[in-house]
């Protein structure tokens, strides 16, 4: 009846997770020989005087051996006859902590360990906190080291009521709490027989029989587009994998965020055809029609998503760097990729008390509401509804580090306002407008935008800035949008299907993409090369350094204060 | 509801497109082992009816069985995919063999030969079957596991990892490893290959095959260049492998388990760990994380 359940242990320092799990392993019989015999030897080598040291099976970096702590997160795995597992033992140390939300962000239950002595910690809360901002639903409070308070029953409701008023803090849902001795084996695997007071499960039985299953079945269905299959000319597939709902053929699906419409032709999972498709499975869609999918679209059907570039969410800082006010960064959801400028910090979490405080910066662990700007749009939804659709990480541009991870609270869905040009139904985004700025405080090109403004059919556009110069006459291609717009004597004339578009001989109108970019086209020839070019879903960094040129309109100014400007 | 199995399968053929879509130059590492095996056909799936969009890539130490090299050239060909080939020629050239060169022959042939060949065709990200039930740091170890310039892991900084989001991102000269399955077990992996029908090569299978015992191991006598000592000689015996790699280096054992469900009885009742038979391994406590930030897989 049950599947597979990943679950993480955490909580605070010397709280006894790694020796927890080892001593599953070991009373479970779930170590192999050669594994059990290197415990053995390894333990006499260390400095528990000989007696066994279960948490030697877990932390395996020679760092972690040397400094006798966890410092990343290590998986497990094992069966009982009843359940496979998957176990994320993390690191307690707060220096560590997104090494414990890697395990957070993995697993379905939480075992969130606390020393009977020292009671909840502030690293419990902050674990406990980062827990349910992952979006765990399940958690196991074990109260540890029961064997150094004399089983005392009495500390133990203590606890309880200290856990409890914590549990009620966060909004935690489907909480267990049971006291046990890792290095006794109390209430490990079987009840104890020194805690006679204690009514629960132990804690391996309480594993095996939770029910942790999302139910994604229930949801509407979506795929986040992972890449376009295209085998031969027959054949135009959108592979990604279900996030939730189901899918037949013959379906009619709408991909967003360009809410076109199309029915479904052909599924196949995972490499044989089928007529339905189930949550979690891996697809290949084939269409009905030719419409604009590629890496990034989410092909749904009855749910509920946004097309947003502005976001509030709750963010877990992850890097040694600060996080800085308007800064860009690499913002990652589902398959698709963006910049993401932090407006806001709404406020920071204290982890501690759950007060909420003012804050300009951001540092590592720290919890926070945050007011995030898109430079693009994304279709996006509330965490607690589609998951997939509500996590993201950001991405610092220079170092590639991932700085941040989050979830979405709320997504704004945008208005005609956020368009730069709009005609009828087509709306497209730009920023060809945006200065180039080398900003000397940070040594990197910043972008400044303009005051915002919505261009239509019949007016002038401002085609000279500080740093671009367009042609009067020019059509600008919008590749997420498959629109091209033509610019004749500085003027909006006409709105054109990209697929459409055929090149203008009279004018000799040179190609700008919606960065200002010059697409090296001179002619249709050229043109239908580059056009089934970027159908075949080959735009990476070598299509592009192969047919835009980024300095023909366009150039950089050098800038001491970019903000000041 | 989907199974453990298909899971399993699903989160692999996810991370490979993954990878497809974003990385500039990907290449899977094959080592013509059952993990290998499983992965190649994870890649067949995940493009279907596409062919991978990749190449496969070998590193030949020249001292694999006859029998992996037979069956990775089959492989190849029903498949259709492009299998590049490397040797590390300077150590050929320098005579670097597991008998005389203990594990720097591991280093030379094997993490120098796969740098060097990571180098050559300018890859920027490599698959490989790892999986973290194999051995403590990799149990450590990030599916997407970044590489710097000389092709070093540091595990003490490793990006976080959050949910299915995946970074790919590396500057110039970096690289990236990927592990498509780093969450399958021996069994998930002996059980898949039972589902699935996968075709694996024949010496996982037991069968009376001419060995040596040496050093506590049983080591198969592949061709003429085991030189045997004095007190050795060579016997006919029931062996088979749980893993594959170099003949002199991979330790065979007695077994009777001839067909796919004898092995997977013999798994689930195993008392020794997988790895145990391979000889680099137990050098010393930590021989794995060592190699691995050293380059190898």
């Amino acid at each position: 009846m049950s599947g597979l359940l990943k679950f993480i242990t955490c909580g605070s320092v010397d709280d006894g997770k790694s020796t927890l799990i080892g001593h599953i392993l070991y009373d479970s019989k779930l170590l192999y020989a050669d594994q059990e015999k290197a415990l053995e030897l390894e333990s006499k080598a260390g400095s528990r005087g000989g007696k066994l040291d279960y948490s030697l099976l877990l932390d395996g970096l020679m760092a972690e051996h040397e400094q006798g702590i966890t410092i990343d997160v290590a998986y497990r795995y094992f069966t009982t006859e009843k359940r496979s597992f998957i176990v994320a033992d993390t690191p307690g140390h707060e220096e560590y902590t997104r090494n414990m939300a890697v395990g957070a962000s993995f697993a379905d239950l939480a075992v969130i360990l606390t020393d009977a002595a020292k009671g909840v910690l502030v690293q419990t809360r902050r674990h406990a906190r980062i827990c349910h901002l992952m979006g765990i639903k399940h958690f196991i409070f074990a109260v540890n080291k029961m064997d150094i308070i004399d089983y005392s029953e009495k500390r133990f409701q203590e606890i309880t009521a200290q856990i409890n008023e914590l549990v009620g803090q966060i909004g935690l849902e489907n909480v267990d709490i049971i006291p046990l001795s890792a290095t006794e084996g109390d209430n490990v695997t079987v009840k104890s027989l020194n805690m006679p007071w204690y009514k629960g499960d132990a804690l391996l039985p309480a594993l095996e029989n939770v029910d942790a299953e999302d139910n994604i079945e229930d949801s509407g269905f979506y795929m986040p587009v992972q890449r376009v299959c295209r085998p031969d000319r027959t054949f135009r597939g959108f592979q990604g994998q279900c996030e939730g709902g189901q899918l037949y053929t013959g379906d009619t699906v709408t991909v967003l965020p360009s809410g076109e419409t199309a029915d479904v032709k052909s599924i196949h999972t995972a490499g044989a055809k089928t007529d339905n498709a189930a949550a979690g499975q891996a697809l290949t869609i084939e269409l009905s029609k030719e419409i604009d999918v590629s890496r990034g679209c989410v092909i749904t059907k009855d749910i509920k998503a946004v097309i947003t570039k502005s976001i509030t969410s709750d963010i877990l800082w992850m890097d040694d760097e600060p996080l800085l006010l308007d800064h860009e960064y690499i913002f990652q959801l589902g398959s698709g990729s963006t910049i993401a400028v932090i407006k806001e910090i709404n406020y920071k979490t204290d982890v501690n008390t759950g007060n909420e405080l003012t804050a300009s910066v951001l540092h590592k662990n720290e919890l926070a509401s945050c007011t995030i700007a898109l430079s693009d749009r994304i279709t996006a939804a509330e965490f607690t509804a589609y998951p997939v659709l509500g996590s993201f990480i950001l991405v610092d541009r220079l170092s590639n580090m991932t700085s941040a991870c989050g979830v979405i609270r709320k997504a704004r869905q945008v208005t005609d306002d956020d368009y730069s040009f709009v005609s009828g139904n087509t709306k497209i985004s730009a920023t060809l407008f945006d200065e180039y700025y080398y900003n000397m405080g940070d040594m990197k090109i910043d972008t400044a935008q303009k005051d915002y403004k919505t261009f239509t059919i019949g007016d002038v556009l401002p085609l000279k800035g500080r740093t671009y110069n367009y042609p009067k006459e020019t059509d600008i291609v919008a590749f997420a949008e498959k629109a091209v717009i033509r610019v004749r004597n500085g003027k909006i004339i006409d709105f054109v299907p990209f697929a459409q578009y055929s090149f203008d001989v009279q004018y000799n109108a040179p190609l700008i993409d919606s960065r200002g970019f010059a697409i090296n086209v001179n002619d249709q020839a050229e043109l239908d090369k580059f056009r089934a070019e970027y159908a075949d879903g080959k735009n990476q960094a070598a299509f592009w350094n192969k047919w835009l040129d980024c300095t023909k309109w366009r150039h950089i100014l050098f800038n001491d204060n970019f903000w000041m400007i | 509801m989907l199974s453990h199995l298909d899971k399993l399968e699903a989160e692999a053929i996810y991370i490979i497109r993954e990878v497809a879509a974003v990385c500039e130059k990907p290449v899977m590492l094959y080592s013509i082992g059952k993990d290998s095996s499983v992965m190649l056909h994870l890649a067949l799936k995940a493009f279907y009816p596409e062919k991978p969009p990749f190449p496969f890539l070998h590193i030949d130490t020249t001292w694999k069985f006859h029998d992996m090299i037979a069956f990775r050239d089959r492989v190849a060909k029903e498949h259709g995919i492009t299998m590049l080939k490397y040797t590390n020629k300077d150590g050929v050239a320098r005579g670097i063999n597991p008998f005389d060169h203990g594990s720097s022959y591991t280093d030379i042939m094997k993490t120098q030969a796969l740098k060097q060949a990571l180098k050559k065709y300018q890859f920027t990200a490599a698959f490989g079957g790892g999986r973290r039930d194999e051995e403590k740091s990799r149990a450590k170890e990030r599916i997407f596991s970044f590489r710097n310039e000389a092709q070093v892991w540091d595990p003490k900084n490793q990006r976080p990892e959050m949910w299915k989001l995946y970074n790919p991102r590396i500057k110039k000269g970096e690289s990236m490893r990927v592990f498509p399955i780093s969450n399958w077990t021996e069994k998930d992996i002996w059980q898949y290959i039972k589902r699935e029908n996968i075709e694996i090569v024949p010496l996982y299978f037991a069968k009376v095959r001419p060995v040596i015992k040496r050093d506590g191991m049983i080591i198969m006598v592949d061709d003429d260049r085991l030189k045997l000592r004095p007190d050795e000689k060579i016997i006919n015996e029931k062996v088979r492998f749980r893993t594959l790699g170099c003949y002199p280096l991979t330790g065979g054992f007695a077994s009777e388990a001839d067909t796919l469900d004898k092995i997977i009885a013999e798994t689930l009742q195993a008392v020794t760990s997988e790895r145990a038979s391979r000889a680099i391994d137990k050098d010393s406590i930590g021989s794995m994380e060592r190699r691995k930030r050293e380059g190898y897989f």
